[in-house]
């Protein structure tokens, strides 16, 4: 163990402190003591122990009480209470008021060694716990959410902000743009965060499904209801349900969705016991819900429950700026999982990447990055690696230069910088783009 | 006399060969001079006739105060069953970087668990005893190695899985 174990000794007899102060040093613990509770009480205050080993009958206040004021300064802390005098009543009161274990004077001396490892034990799992349940949430928030853009900044600070309430939240934005991420982000920020975030396709689903998904069902509700199953809503419990492409449910289904969110209770389809559960609803749509209500294909009163907050991702053209990071991280991502060492990639397929549309958004960029390392040769991803031909915005090559030399590149990547062939294409013969490349400082970007 | 030199101070009855074999297996391990001496004290002044055993604090506190000097270390020897107030039994105890101990042969003998008599035993474990609480004094605490002398045993099937020799560790730190 790298950090010793510190220990609080509160008894008001002097032979009992030693005693145990002897032993607890010479089996390398930090040892403290204290005569009576009051004492024990303040040192509690400015120092931490993480065992308090304490008598029950002390003049003054009582371990009993002692124990009841430590663990409402200090849930958590570990107390094990000792006396010459044992009833099964104290014990029992010891143990319902939160000691970890209960021990009588005189003790075998293994027993005591025996009780402390295992509260050590206890303590090295606790700290363990809250360790991993840090690195899980800074996983959540720092790893998976890239962007350093001024518009995913802002995103950002609406998730910081919702987080904390219980209010339904709809996240809309165009497909690929990491909608479920910010989802995961709202509910793993929250008060929530340790109850399960339960994630519903509606669009991948049939309403009949949707709502045995939704609701669950009983055993012989329909052909093919063996068991009794829980549904989505009743599995969020304490939690969150994130609902995905919300747009896609029926006005059938829209109903009993406004009735569910309204009440927080539900019944079983094929039963008759309500159900209540206590979650919170984050949806995420790609379509323009207002524009749906206006139309009539969605319901007012769902839409005014579920847009209680209200959060924009944008598209990855609007934050070109976040490419060359995000670009990094699927790198790194890619070649962690295919075992290979992290591959570069050249300045200028970077910067053409930034050019690009996305219409598909981080998904699309993600899938080339995976392509790009699957198929390429391990060592540079270059642009013949990337299918980047089509759909890059030309709108700053404004002058007729300017769109010459972007049409030359664009063939002699295509041709992987072959110039008979660039040039046939081209129209030209191979000494007019020896001149073009020589006018325009072109370069091959494996060269 | 060097500070870091042990006397072993006999109080009540042991065999002179019994405890000259003690006493050449604490040489051996502490590479000191070793002396073997027998002390006297009313040993009925540290019974305690509800628990029918010797209260070792006040027993360890006469053997600090009485028998020990600033010149060595002290190690008082007893056949009595010891106990401090928290604990049953103890096999002995020792001030941590003090410059005093005890321990018992009471509770070490094969004959006290219904067991036939094995003398070399008892000195291996006697010896072993003595080696740990003289550890103490010369300020180690317990070890986690399973062999080394100075790891924590509360019975003498504890006592026996142990050696008599310090781990590396240990060791070191001793020659510091």
């Amino acid at each position: 163990m790298s950090k010793k174990i510190s220990i609080l000794i509160v008894d008001d007899e002097d032979s009992v402190r030693d005693s145990l102060f002897s032993w607890f040093i010479e089996d390398g613990y930090k040892v403290d003591c204290a005569e009576d509770a009051k004492t024990a009480l303040t040192k509690l205050e400015s120092e931490n122990y993480d065992i308090i080993l304490a008598d029950i009958k002390m003049p003054g206040m009582d371990g009993l009480e002692m124990l009841r004021r430590i663990k409402s300064l200090k849930n958590d802390s570990i107390v094990i209470v000792m006396t010459a005098f044992a009833t099964v009543d104290t014990a029992v009161q010891a143990l319902k008021d939160g000691a970890f274990d209960y021990i009588t004077k005189p003790f075998d001396p293994d027993d005591l060694s025996h009780l402390i490892r295992n509260a050590s034990k206890q303590i090295s799992l606790t700290k363990e716990n809250e360790t991993l349940k840090e690195k899980v949430i800074t996983l959540q928030n720092v790893e998976d959410i890239i962007g350093k853009s001024e518009a995913m900044r802002q995103v950002l600070h609406q998730v910081q902000s919702v987080a904390q309430s219980n209010s339904s939240v709809i996240i809309s934005g165009e497909s690929g743009t990491g909608k479920e991420l910010i989802a995961k982000a709202i509910h793993s920020n929250s008060s929530r965060k340790y109850f399960p975030m339960i994630s519903v396709h509606c669009g991948a689903l049939t309403e009949s499904l949707l709502e045995s998904e939704l609701f669950g069902h009983e055993k012989g509700a329909f052909t093919g209801a063996m068991y009794n199953r829980k549904g989505r809503f009743e599995m969020a419990d304490s939690g969150t349900i994130f609902l995905d492409e919300i747009a896609t449910v029926s006005p059938k289904m829209q109903v009993e969705l406004l009735r569910v969110l309204e009440s927080k209770t539900f019944m079983r389809v094929g039963g008759n016991k309500e159900i209540s559960s206590d979650f919170r609803v984050i949806c995420a749509t790609n379509r323009n819900l207002k524009l749906m209500v206006d139309e009539g294909t969605f319901r007012e009163d769902l839409y005014y429950r579920l847009n209680v907050v209200n959060i924009h991702v944008p598209p990855l053209r609007e934050r070109s700026g976040d490419i060359p990071l995000l670009t990094e991280y699927f790198i790194k991502k890619y070649c962690t999982s295919m075992n290979k060492p992290p591959i570069p990639i050249d300045e200028t397929v970077v910067k053409r990447l930034e050019e690009f549309d996305f219409p598909g958004n981080i998904r699309e960029l993600e899938n080339m990055i995976e392509r790009a390392i699957v198929i390429g040769n391990g060592k540079k991803i270059s642009l013949k690696d990337l299918p980047l031909e089509k759909n890059i915005i030309s709108t700053s090559a404004e002058s007729l230069d300017e769109q010459e030399k972007s049409h030359i590149t664009l063939i002699l990547h295509k041709y992987d910088w072959n110039i008979s062939r660039s040039a046939k294409a081209l129209g030209v013969d191979r000494v007019t783009l020896y001149n073009k490349i020589k006018k325009y400082n072109l370069k091959s970007i494996n060269n | 006399m060097n500070p870091r030199d042990i006397t072993v101070i006999s109080f009540g009855y042991f065999d002179n060969n019994f405890l000259t074999k003690v006493v050449e297996n604490v040489r051996h391990q502490y590479t000191c001079n070793v002396i073997l001496r027998e002390g006297h004290f009313d040993l009925s002044d540290f019974y305690d006739a509800a628990r029918r055993q010797y209260d070792a604090n006040r027993i360890l506190l006469e053997v600090e105060k009485n028998f020990s000097a600033d010149t060595c270390k002290t190690i008082g020897l007893f056949n009595v069953d010891l106990f401090i107030p928290i604990f049953t039994y103890i096999f002995g105890q020792a001030y941590l970087g003090g410059r005093s101990g005890i321990a018992s042969l009471f509770r070490l003998s094969n004959e006290r668990y219904g067991i036939a008599a094995d003398n070399d035993l008892l000195i291996e474990r006697f010896s072993k005893e003595i080696i740990h609480e003289l550890g103490h004094n010369f300020n180690l605490i317990h070890c986690h190695v399973p062999d080394c002398v100075m790891i924590s045993g509360s019975y003498v099937e504890d006592i026996d899985q142990k050696t008599a020799s310090f781990c590396a560790s240990c060791r070191s730190k001793l020659m510091m």
